[in-house]
């Protein structure tokens, strides 16, 4: 499938216990496409991320990866194929150095044989690793924390990135930043599939996206369109 | 007799028997930091150490050191099966049902022990083992000297160990945090197995070690458990130097409390301790 589709969701319920949080969600991304998932706290962005990760299992539905079916694999399975979390709140390992927190980001066998290139590129994106390179990951401020967690799963050698919240308790500068480097990475062909409750930054970051309430994908489109429709409007903007 | 010179035996001794005492804790405190399992039949898998050693020794001559060829790598095998096929399908139910596992172990170990060697007390009589070393005007047994260096060579190996491959790496990042090790292609069930197999091959060496230096008995593991376990409330969890610091200062305590109050006092002296560090620095002298 050359111009085909590299993930698509279809129709999956996922639960949290006896919570379920995801309704009949399909989604569908091509790649090198920057798509983005809006939706308010609750709403089911984070177990969307966590169901294609493989952390949650769908009770119902599939989830296709470059055409293989991997909604009943483990995480480990899944980033093995290259699909790589950028999760909320950055989890970077606290008492490991930031060397070894990029280190342990080529963990899995395909990473490996390309750790070198790799944090070449890395610490390219983002200098400041490299200069603290030794110092422990904890010791960090939060921004740079981020770039840490970028990084370390851009060791994966990633086809599919997901970020959840990224900017989240970050300053908009930083942000700006942050967000330039996404544009980079997929300059260099990693697809990138990011959750954000700032609506009007996920309407001029991405190419496309979804909108979510209580666990549904309600409204999904070009980002041009969605910036004209009403509802979006109404709910979003304060119109 | 100065009062220096009258104290240098216990302190000497104090701090080589702190060695042996490290190495048994350190399999303990990686487990219970990496998987957060207190394997409480870790006292009587290192007797199973000693057990070991001692059979190799008797049947075959050979020297209880050189038998780790064949121990450590057995050890290492025995608690991947452990982990894999009991600890790991219990922990899904829940921590309690580790620790109750592991005290099944402990109790089929301990019963195992009577039926094989019987409840006679054994030890590891090599021709070093009496031997002793001089230092100034007093006399020290060699095998607490061994012990040390040993305890030395054993940690620095685990440490970098744990900074240098991807596994030593990944087992670190399994105990900062769970989620986050999945989401870097870390397979954590596996890395516990591996985790737990590592502490069994360290219970291997102070199996040894305790067998050269005391005599032992089927049910000598516990004692050797709750020492142990002083040494990792001393030196706090997930710290290499700090089990060391731990196992010299239970060591100190309890040859300095023998030299002031008496031998039967020995112990009371170093879990008294234990109490008045876990009253005031909960986390251990190196405890994160």
């Amino acid at each position: 499938m050359p111009e085909g589709t590299l993930l698509k969701v279809s129709h999956i319920d996922a639960f949290h216990g006896s919570f379920q949080a995801l309704w009949d969600v399909s989604l569908s991304i091509k790649p090198r496409e920057i798509v983005a998932i809006i939706g308010a706290n609750g709403s089911g962005k984070s177990t969307l991320l966590d169901t294609i990760s493989g952390l949650v299992h769908p009770a119902e539905g599939g989830i296709e990866f470059e055409g293989k079916n991997i909604s009943t694999l483990d995480p480990f399975r899944i980033v093995d194929l290259g699909i790589s979390q950028v999760p909320e709140g950055r989890r970077v390992f606290p008492d490991l150095s930031v060397m070894e927190n990029l280190f342990i980001g080529s963990y899995n066998r395909k990473a490996r044989s390309d750790k070198a290139q790799n944090l070449k590129k890395v610490q390219q994106l983002f200098p400041v690793l490299k200069a603290r390179k030794t110092q422990l990951a904890k010791t960090l401020s939060g921004g740079e924390q981020q770039m840490l967690a970028i990084g370390r799963s851009l060791m994966s050698s990633p086809k599919l990135m997901l970020l959840d919240e990224m900017s989240l308790g970050l300053a908009p500068l930083i942000v700006n930043e942050l967000y330039k480097v996404l544009r980079e990475i997929r300059e260099r062909g990693i697809t990138i599939l990011f959750v954000e409750q700032n609506v009007r930054r996920s309407l001029t970051e991405a190419d496309r996206a979804y909108i979510m309430e209580t666990g549904r994908i309600v409204l999904s489109g070009n980002v041009e369109e969605l910036r004209e429709e009403e509802k979006v409007k109404k709910a979003y903007f304060g119109d | 007799m100065t009062l220096l010179a009258d104290l240098s035996t216990p302190i000497v001794m104090g701090i080589l028997l702190g060695g042996l005492y490290a190495v048994i804790a350190l399999g303990l405190s990686l487990v219970f930091g990496v998987v957060k399992e207190m394997n409480i039949a870790h006292g009587d898998l290192v007797i199973l150490g000693s057990y070991l050693a001692y059979t190799i020794m008797t049947s075959f001559g050979v020297d209880p050191i050189l038998s780790l060829i064949i121990g450590m790598p057995l050890f290492f095998g025995l608690g991947f099966v452990i982990q894999k096929y009991l600890l790991n399908r219990a922990f899904k139910i829940s921590m309690d049902a580790t620790l109750i596992i592991a005290f099944g172990i402990s109790i089929i170990l301990q019963n195992t022990y009577q039926l094989i060697w019987t409840p006679m007390s054994r030890g590891l009589t090599t021709s070093y083992a009496l031997k002793s070393f001089s230092a100034g005007p007093f006399f020290f047994p060699f095998v607490y000297l061994l012990n040390f260096v040993v305890a030395i060579a054993v940690m620095i190996c685990l440490r970098e160990f744990l900074r240098r491959t991807y596994l030593g790496v990944a087992i670190r990042s399994a105990a900062q945090d769970m989620k986050a090790a999945h989401l870097m292609g870390i397979n954590t069930n596996r890395v516990f197995a591996y985790t737990f197999a590592i502490g069994m091959v360290l219970a291997a060496v102070a199996g040894v070690l305790l067998g050269l230096t005391f005599p032992f008995t089927p049910t000598s593991g516990l004692p050797f458990l709750i020492i142990a376990l002083g040494v990792v409330v001393l030196g706090g969890l997930g710290s290499i130097a700090g089990t060391l610091i731990g196992g010299i200062a239970f060591g100190l305590a309890q040859t300095l409390g023998g030299h002031f109050f008496g031998v039967a006092a020995q112990m009371l002296v170093a879990y008294t301790m234990v109490l008045v560090v876990l009253a005031v620095i909960p986390r251990g002298i190196f405890g994160r």
